[in-house]
């Protein structure tokens, strides 16, 4: 028999709030299929499952709120008997009296925080489902009398959410907390000069349409992940006392939430992508990030974390690792300034990228030699 | 379309991609991305919308012509002959 336990997504993550059973007792899944949706203290996620069977018990009613590790379901594995789903007589699984409504997961949080009743909702998307723009509507209800021929004023802000907001904060916290009390963090930062890049960059941008257009942060996530396979130490987790290297590289990307707060869910295998995948990869996760829907494999299982400040004009940034991670590698903005480049100073747009990384796992001279690695993969763009 | 209507549809994507901009509060003149939080991948997301709803090309050389709310209207309603 498979136990399937509420899963830790994301070191900060205690206990989770089973929204919604994506299966039923007597289906069967195989691996990577999503089977419930979570909502964690950031976002409603999607969690798969990584083994094959068959569902033979829910044991957590949608709602409930479980710390992590507890059984939430049973399965059995191929070739084992399903214990017979006899136990509910009352209401065979097939002659449910309605059938069962699809509403998004983003939906689902989105009514969750608005306190708005699914039941009373109605859906509008592929199928009838239940979208986000639904939730809203039924929010607004009760305070706007409908006037179809008046055009709707813009969206007022919502109100904040105070209690999410407040949750979040305090994961990040605890996880912060953890890694300042934990991790003996070195850093480093070295200037890197990003004329090649630019230069190359603007010339493959000019030639693609604007949909296929990648950005620079793209090409530093690739040198980041290329990097780290030359330097496994930098890209891994620090679990019981000792080294785990990662197997392969998952990226994790800092993505700052509109309402507050930050999520840093994974890019799987960024190594092997190609830039226009990375890019399409990273836009799709921003985009889920802020719908609030992400996976569980993405939120539990990056091995390094990248986070890009650059936006607002920072300079460099002193990044703290997300444990269990032993690293996490941070990019300032991208500007001008003069260098000196063969006995003459040239104008150059330059980028500061530092490193946080673990000293139970590695020595300044190796996190020095990692950063000179990302520096030197920035200078071959074409390459990447 | 004329240009009040570009205006109209500019905002539109703009609050889709920043659902707390106050339309009615953005000064036309100012840069946008003082005004609105915008990091690259929302400022090309905003720039994909519009190039899929309105059907106008955008080159990257351009970006640097779109600084105000004003300059994109004006820039889309040059792009789509509006007046």
């Amino acid at each position: 028999m498979i136990e399937f336990k509420m899963p830790a997504l994301g070191s900060d993550m205690t206990e989770g709030k089973l929204l919604e059973w994506k299966v039923k007792q007597g289906d069967a899944v195989k691996r990577g299929d999503v089977i419930a949706v979570v909502d964690t203290s950031k976002a409603a996620v999607e969690v798969e499952i990584w083994q094959a069977g068959t569902v033979q018990e829910l044991l957590t009613e949608p709602g409930t709120t479980v710390p992590v590790g507890t059984v939430i379901a049973t399965l059995a594995a191929p070739g084992e008997a399903v214990a017979a789903p006899e136990k509910r007589p009352e209401k065979p699984a097939e002659e449910r009296p309605q059938p069962r409504r699809r509403i998004s997961p983003a939906a689902r949080k989105h009514a969750e925080d608005r306190g708005v009743d699914l039941d009373k909702v109605e859906g509008t998307g592929p199928g009838g489902s239940v979208t986000v723009e639904d939730v809203e509507r039924a929010a607004k209800r009760p305070v706007v009398e409908e006037k179809p021929a008046v055009k709707p004023l813009p969206e007022k802000k919502a109100p904040p959410v105070s209690d999410r907001a407040l949750e979040m904060r305090k994961a990040i916290a605890a996880a912060m907390a953890r890694s300042k009390r934990e991790i003996p963090h070195y850093y480093l930062s070295q200037s890197v000069p990003l004329a090649r890049a630019t230069e190359w960059l603007e010339a493959e941008n000019a030639r693609r349409p604007i949909t296929e257009r990648v950005l620079m942060a793209v090409l530093q996530l690739k040198a980041v992940a290329l990097a780290c396979m030359k330097f496994p130490d930098m890209n891994g987790f620090f679990r019981d006392g000792a080294f785990v290297p990662g197997p392969s590289v998952h990226a994790g990307v800092a993505i700052s939430l509109r309402q507050g707060g930050l999520v840093a869910p994974a890019i799987h295998d960024a190594q092997e992508l190609p830039l226009p995948e990375l890019m399409r990869s990273l836009a799709d996760l921003v985009r889920r990030a802020r719908a609030g829907s992400l996976r569980s494999s993405e939120m539990s299982d990056p091995t390094i974390t990248i986070t890009n400040l650059g936006e607002g004009g920072v300079e460099t940034v002193f990044p703290i690792i997300y444990p269990p991670q032993v690293a996490i590698v941070g990019f300032g903005t991208i500007a001008r300034r003069a260098w000196i480049l063969d006995n003459d100073i040239r104008l150059v747009p330059m980028v500061s990228v530092s490193l946080g990384a673990d000293h139970r796992v590695s020595d300044g001279h190796r996190g020095a030699l990692f950063l000179a690695e990302i520096a030197r993969l920035l200078q071959e763009p074409e390459k990447l | 379309m004329n240009k009040t209507e570009v205006r109209t549809a500019v905002l539109a994507e703009l609050t889709r991609i920043a659902p707390e901009v106050e339309a009615g509060e953005l000064a036309a003149e100012r840069p946008l991305r003082d005004q609105v939080d915008l990091d690259s991948m929302d400022w090309l997301n905003f720039l994909v919308a519009l190039h899929e709803h309105l059907k106008v090309e955008i080159p990257e050389a351009d970006y640097q012509k779109l600084g105000t709310l004003q300059q994109v209207v004006d820039y889309i309603a040059a792009k789509l002959g509006a007046p």
